[in-house]
């Protein structure tokens, strides 16, 4: 978590230094004065972006984004979402596509700072040229990256206490929801299934690492990775072979699998993690890298202690 | 254009017995290699216990069992299916269009599918009450649809009903049912990788279901059109002289186009759209053997399902334990291997 503090600091650093005027020497407590946070510039991926005054008309174009705008207590200025940002509830979902994003679709919602996690083409640029401010915050692809995302997010909106406080409590839960992990049997393995074809997530990936202080091991790290993406597709045998003792299905709503689909597989009977080892995760949290991986975690970590109860 | 004017040349006994005994090398190789090393002996036990009335208990341990008689036999089955059809249905299509070009998405039948198949994954919704998956059924409602769409629209067009006409409507309905199969993809980004891996194809999830659901389509399809070969050898001197040969050339065009098409969209429905198979098999058949439908037919339902099941083993065991799409190793390793027959070759026979 160094790199991770350092970020922090940085975005602290960044926010002081914007706010010369401000005799407040500790901007992360005090709320109140978020309006004179700005003009504020954050390290964003594109580049540096100055937000000059406390954004009143924010359209995320990013699940990812819309949960943590609403984290952070955000969601006020937040005038409309893209099609697959469906959390929270409070959340105003439109039609907006942020796969097939349209400048002047996003435009029409009159926005002063927009979100998108994608680029198709020339969108920062196009929504820069009609004077709207843009933040890409691409897919991460550490905790840290995640964390430094939601930082940012709390210092475009006027909500950085708010952001960081969110950063801590997230990591205390990451770290407590672990730590049940201590008593359970060292070397259980697992295998996280991203379809229905055996697409799966290395170790090296984002979800892979938000799992690793559990000390789970990933069987998917046998395979090569020549790509580094992290997500290579298992050969069935391999994965019926290696037996793992939890088969976490981040695939419940994309391609309709649980623990009696999975059962039902060629040969996969024989596997011991038919016997309560399954775990039906929410596709949607697993794949984006919000506050809710918290979430995640302590329901992985459930299902595991269920499995080998601690005093077994 | 002309594919195959054919030479009156007998179907020598070794052609079909090399065949079968290369088809049986690659299908026993296939058995013993994968992500997982089982030993030969294991394996060829696991075999013997299923073989009805002499084979006793299984003496290998449950694990090895499911991956020998669950995993890899199914999946071994399947791809000489789809092989051997798409390999046929290849041939059949050259044949009936005089046209070397022709495979087996010609007409419209891989857009079909691959429109079908985007369909089923993007708005289909993934809950338990589907009795079956609806995924096969889509695709192979597409691939129907879409050279039935072609026929129509071919057999409409004033000028005249030749094949050139269907050739070209073919084309039309394909650009078509794409571009409407991109747009729904694109639509969707959290099903694209879904979409994608359908496309290039996989029998990485193939079990006996599989096998059984698409083992008819395969024998009555490549059946009728092997009943058809000789037939195909009249279609391939031209309409007019098939016509003064007793044949009604459109009538059966139609049936050869049906039954080839059925068999395709029956094995794309659960393998996805495998390229390039239904193109080098018959021209590799024709090239070191003969033109003669009476040979290229049986010939390419052998080795194109030994091809594919070779081109499987390595899509499987290549980057062990991770997978390799099916369609990118029939295009990398059979690209190349066309490339050297087609220089060995002392003469084209098209």
């Amino acid at each position: 978590m160094h790199r991770h503090v350092l970020t922090v600091l940085a975005v602290v650093a960044l926010v002081v230094a914007a706010c010369s005027s401000d005799t407040a020497s500790d901007p992360t407590t005090t709320t109140t004065e978020a309006a004179s946070q700005f003009p504020v510039t954050i390290e964003a991926d594109n580049g540096p972006v100055t937000i000059d005054t406390k954004p009143q008309r924010i359209v995320s174009m990013s699940a990812t984004s819309t949960e943590v705008l609403f984290a952070i207590g955000a969601g006020n200025a937040v005038v409309a979402v893209d099609s697959q940002s469906d959390y929270p509830p409070e959340a105003p979902t439109t039609d907006l596509s942020a796969f097939q994003p349209n400048v002047e679709a996003i435009a029409t919602y009159d926005p002063d700072l927009v979100f998108i996690s994608y680029d198709p083409g020339d969108l920062v640029a196009g929504l820069e040229a009609i004077g709207i401010t843009v933040i890409v915050h691409g897919t991460a692809f550490s905790l840290d990256a995640a964390f430094s995302q939601w930082e940012q997010t709390g210092a475009a909106t006027g909500h950085l206490a708010e952001s960081v406080a969110l950063v801590a409590h997230t990591m205390s839960r990451l770290d407590a929801a672990a730590a049940l992990m201590a008593g359970a049997t060292a070397d259980l393995s697992y295998y996280y299934e991203l379809d229905d074809t055996y697409y799966t997530a290395t170790s090296g990936s984002f979800i892979g690492q938000v799992l690793a202080p559990t000390g789970l091991v990933n069987i998917a790290d046998e395979a090569p990775d020549p790509d580094g993406f992290g997500f290579p597709q298992l050969s069935n045998e391999y994965i019926v072979d290696a037996d793992p003792d939890l088969i976490l299905l981040a695939d419940t709503k994309c391609c309709g699998q649980d623990a009696a689909t999975v059962a039902a597989r060629p040969g996969w009977d024989s596997m011991s993690a038919i016997a309560g080892g399954v775990v039906e995760l929410d596709d949607d949290v697993a794949s984006r890298w919000g506050p809710r991986i918290a979430d995640l975690l302590e329901d992985i970590v459930a299902a595991v202690l269920a499995l080998e109860p601690v005093d077994a | 254009m002309n594919a195959g004017r054919p030479t009156a040349t007998k179907v020598h006994w070794w052609w079909i017995g090399g065949a079968l005994a290369l088809m049986v090398v690659v299908a026993m190789w296939a058995a013993v290699s994968g992500a997982v090393s089982i030993p030969p002996m294991d394996v060829l036990r696991t075999v013997w216990s299923k073989v009805p009335l002499i084979g006793g208990d299984s003496p290998v341990d449950a694990t090895t069992e499911a991956i020998v008689w669950q995993i890899r036999l199914p999946r071994i089955v399947l791809g000489l299916l789809v092989g051997s059809m798409l390999s046929v249905a290849g041939a059949a299509y050259q044949g009936v269009f005089r046209n070397p070009l022709a495979d087996p998405y010609l007409l419209g039948a891989g857009a079909g599918a691959g429109l079908g198949a985007t369909i089923a994954i993007v708005y289909l919704p993934n809950i338990g009450w589907w009795v079956f998956d609806p995924l096969p059924l889509a695709a192979f409602v597409g691939a129907v649809a879409g050279v039935g769409l072609a026929y129509v629209l071919g057999y409409t067009v004033r000028s005249g009903r030749t094949s050139v006409t269907l050739i070209l409507a073919g084309v039309a309905v394909a650009a078509f049912l794409t571009a409407l199969q991109t747009f729904i993809q694109q639509r969707e980004s959290e099903t694209l990788r879904e979409v994608y891996g359908w496309i290039l194809g996989s029998l990485n999830t193939a079990g006996w279901s599989e096998v059984t659901l698409v083992g008819p389509y395969v024998v009555v399809c490549a059946g009728a059109i092997f009943v058809y070969r000789r037939l195909l050898n009249v279609l391939a001197v031209g309409d007019t002289e098939a016509a003064t040969l007793g044949v009604h050339p459109q009538r059966l065009r139609l049936m050869i186009v049906l039954f080839a098409t059925l068999g395709t969209a029956a094995v794309v429905a659960v393998s996805g759209l495998i390229g390039f198979v239904g193109i080098i098999i018959p021209h590799t058949v024709r090239l070191l053997t003969t033109s003669s439908y009476r040979a290229i037919v049986p010939l390419s339902f052998i080795l194109g399902g030994a091809f594919l099941v070779f081109a499987d083993v390595i899509a499987r065991t290549a980057q062990a334990p991770a997978e390799i799409p099916i369609g990118v190793v029939t295009a990398l390793i059979g690209a190349p291997f066309f490339a050297v027959v087609l220089r060995r070759s002392k003469g084209i026979v098209t």
